[in-house]
């Protein structure tokens, strides 16, 4: 009776330490990026509770106040808390980040290994309309949706979402026909196994790795286009507080020779490096891919 | 002609017109998905383009003179006919009585842009290639490290940070060039070239890092060829290997990855544009989101399309020319 008890718990003494190993192996650059990305997380999670003041209390009189110990970076062109802004458009700027991602990796991971799968007319269709998708600048493509739907959250969702299924199909589905070459799909098709088994047992246990670290790679071209669109003014929309627009909100202090504006800018560019760093790193240790670049 | 020469020429001219072919049929997708911007506004198309002075009358009115009554095939046919000879319509944004045309609107920013993109090519296309190569030779020094750490830091970081960093430098710290690149028709172009030259300077620093990294990898994985190991027994020193042997066979990832940026600059102007307030073609296409102004919106995307798949397009050519394997696709 106590056997698979102690198998399971070697087995997860093992992956612990298997992965502080990996971790100790890390070098610098990705351990870093981890902490990085371990401080932002904390932000999203806690920052609400640490914030100061609300996400669109106007607490100043004085419009663009300077940075003291009541408001710790000043407040913006309304009179609200920077500081209590940046925490919150943590939540918000990443959380919809976060969403997209996972949507089109969701909706492209499944129609790639569908595609790849299938094959035939479905897969040809499939092939043909990301291409010409593919062929649209992505920002133009999300400004063209948001011209039509406007700019709420779920259309910039959308939006985003849109342009990135394209090219996760298209990498779900090449990484896909090679898995679909091998004896073990050929023995599981003879079995006479369905098309979703194959795909979630079969296809997907062997495309993981490879689609873990493109999701750290479009996670930041997704963060990335959302600050722009906001930046932008067609992203989210006011007073909900969002990384992008408060650089765009607080533009005019750069030419008071004040830096506050370029925080929340910073903000944005750090964690993707520091998801760069750490997606080298776990493509470095998977297969060695990048090698060349 | 020997018979050999006559199968590549056939295979030449199906792939080249292959690719023509997916080109044209890349606009046609695109140009269904901006036409149909119309059909799924909210609203109708002729009460927003009269705005307050839509009475049921001239609604009717204008809907026929624009042929809206028409069926949805029939108006894109005449749309896409018009747009290819320049018309695109009237703007919504003047009002009902004096409508101006889209093409006066776009046509003095979009040779803004132009201006603005041909110069950032001609600086960061030459500097690009040079320092791929310089730290393609340099490998793993600390001139390639710190290139290296650069290039990551310029592409991680949004275009609007780079931006606002080099106006706070350039303009307001050191104030050596001005921080608006407000322009008129009439200044000379000596005044227009200073007035942009930090958004120039921004979006050289954006497309520099994809480019270079690319340059220096095409190289770096060529240098394990055996024609290199050749070059090197031979005693060839290693600047005339990279230049002379190596760069003529990396000419087509080279090439394709130019013409990629060529065509991210088509993106990135939108946003570089914006934060100069520069008159261009970006910033038109922001504004007319923000109106609702489709037909200026259309243009816009159209132009936008039409520049990224000519670019794309340009890029396969090269990469074909420059490699005969790419002949025979795969």
């Amino acid at each position: 009776m106590t056997a698979p008890a102690a198998v399971s718990e070697t087995k997860k003494s093992t992956w612990i330490w298997k992965a502080s190993r990996l971790l100790a192996s890390a070098p610098a650059s990705a351990l870093f990026g981890l902490v990085i990305i371990a401080l932002y997380l904390l932000a999203v999670i806690f920052g609400p509770l640490v914030a100061p003041y609300g996400e669109a209390e106007v607490v100043s009189k004085i419009p663009f106040s300077p940075w003291s110990r009541e408001f710790l970076l000043g407040t913006d062109q309304l009179g609200r808390d920077t500081f209590s802004r940046l925490l919150f458009g943590a939540r918000n700027t990443l959380g919809i980040s976060l969403v997209t991602v996972c949507l089109s990796f969701g909706v492209g991971g499944v129609l790639g290994m569908f595609a790849a799968i299938r094959g035939g007319w479905a897969d040809k269709l499939l092939l043909s309309l990301t291409d010409a998708l593919m062929a649209i600048p992505p920002l133009i493509f999300a400004l063209i949706v948001l011209s039509i739907a406007g700019s709420s959250i779920p259309s910039l969702i959308v939006a985003i979402a849109a342009v990135d299924i394209t090219r996760i199909f298209r990498l779900t589905r090449s990484l896909s026909v090679n898995v679909l070459a091998t004896d073990f799909v050929e023995v599981a098709r003879l079995r006479g196994e369905g098309l979703s088994w194959i795909m979630s047992r079969e296809v997907l246990p062997n495309v993981l790795p490879l689609l873990v670290a493109e999701f750290g790679l479009r996670f930041c071209f997704v963060f990335l286009s959302i600050s722009a669109l906001a930046f932008l003014g067609l992203g989210i929309q006011p007073p909900t507080a969002d990384w992008g627009s408060m650089v765009r909100d607080s533009a005019v202090l750069i030419s008071y020779a004040d830096f506050t504006p370029l925080i929340p800018a910073a903000a944005i560019g750090l964690l993707t490096v520091a998801v760069n760093l750490v997606v080298d790193w776990i493509l470095h240790v998977t297969s060695g891919l990048r090698e060349a670049d | 002609m020997s018979k050999f020469s006559d199968i590549i020429g056939g295979t030449l001219g199906a792939t080249i017109a292959n690719r023509f072919l997916l080109g044209i049929y890349t606009l046609f997708i695109v140009s269904i998905l901006i036409f149909s911007a119309i059909a799924f506004l909210p609203g109708d198309y002729a009460k927003a383009a009269l705005g307050h002075s839509a009475t049921p009358e001239t609604v009717a009115a204008l809907q026929k003179e624009l042929g809206l009554d028409r069926p949805a095939p029939e108006r894109y046919l005449r749309w896409i006919g018009h747009a290819a000879q320049g018309d695109f319509g009237s703007s919504f944004s003047a009002g009902g009585t004096q409508r101006r045309l889209v093409i006066d609107i776009i046509l003095p920013r979009l040779k803004n842009t132009l201006l603005l993109a041909g110069v950032t090519a001609l600086l960061a296309v030459p500097l690009a290639l040079v320092l791929g190569v310089l730290t393609a030779l340099a490998r793993n020094s600390f001139l390639d490290r710190l290139l290296n750490a650069a290039t990551l830091t310029a592409i991680s970081f949004p275009e609007f940070f780079v931006a606002y960093v080099l106006m706070l430098l350039l303009a307001v710290k050191f104030p050596l060039f001005s921080s608006m690149a407000s322009m008129s028709a009439d200044m000379p172009i000596v005044e227009k070239l200073a007035r942009i030259a930090l958004p120039v300077l921004t979006l050289t620093l954006v497309i520099l890092a994809h480019m270079m990294r690319m340059t220096r990898a095409a190289i770096i994985s060529l240098l394990n060829s055996s024609y290199v190991e050749c070059a090197r027994l031979k005693g060839l020193p290693e600047w005339r290997i990279v230049v002379g042997h190596v760069l003529p066979n990396a000419w087509a990832p080279i090439a394709n990855v130019v013409a990629f940026n060529l065509a991210y600059l088509v993106v990135g102007v939108v946003v570089v544009e914006v934060v100069f307030v520069y008159p261009g073609i970006g910033q038109t296409m922001v504004d007319a989101i923000r109106l609702r102004d489709v037909p200026v919106i259309q243009a816009c995307t159209l132009i936008f399309a039409v520049t990224f798949v000519v670019l794309n397009l340009l890029a396969d050519l090269i990469a074909i020319a420059t490699n005969p394997r790419l002949v025979h696709p795969k």
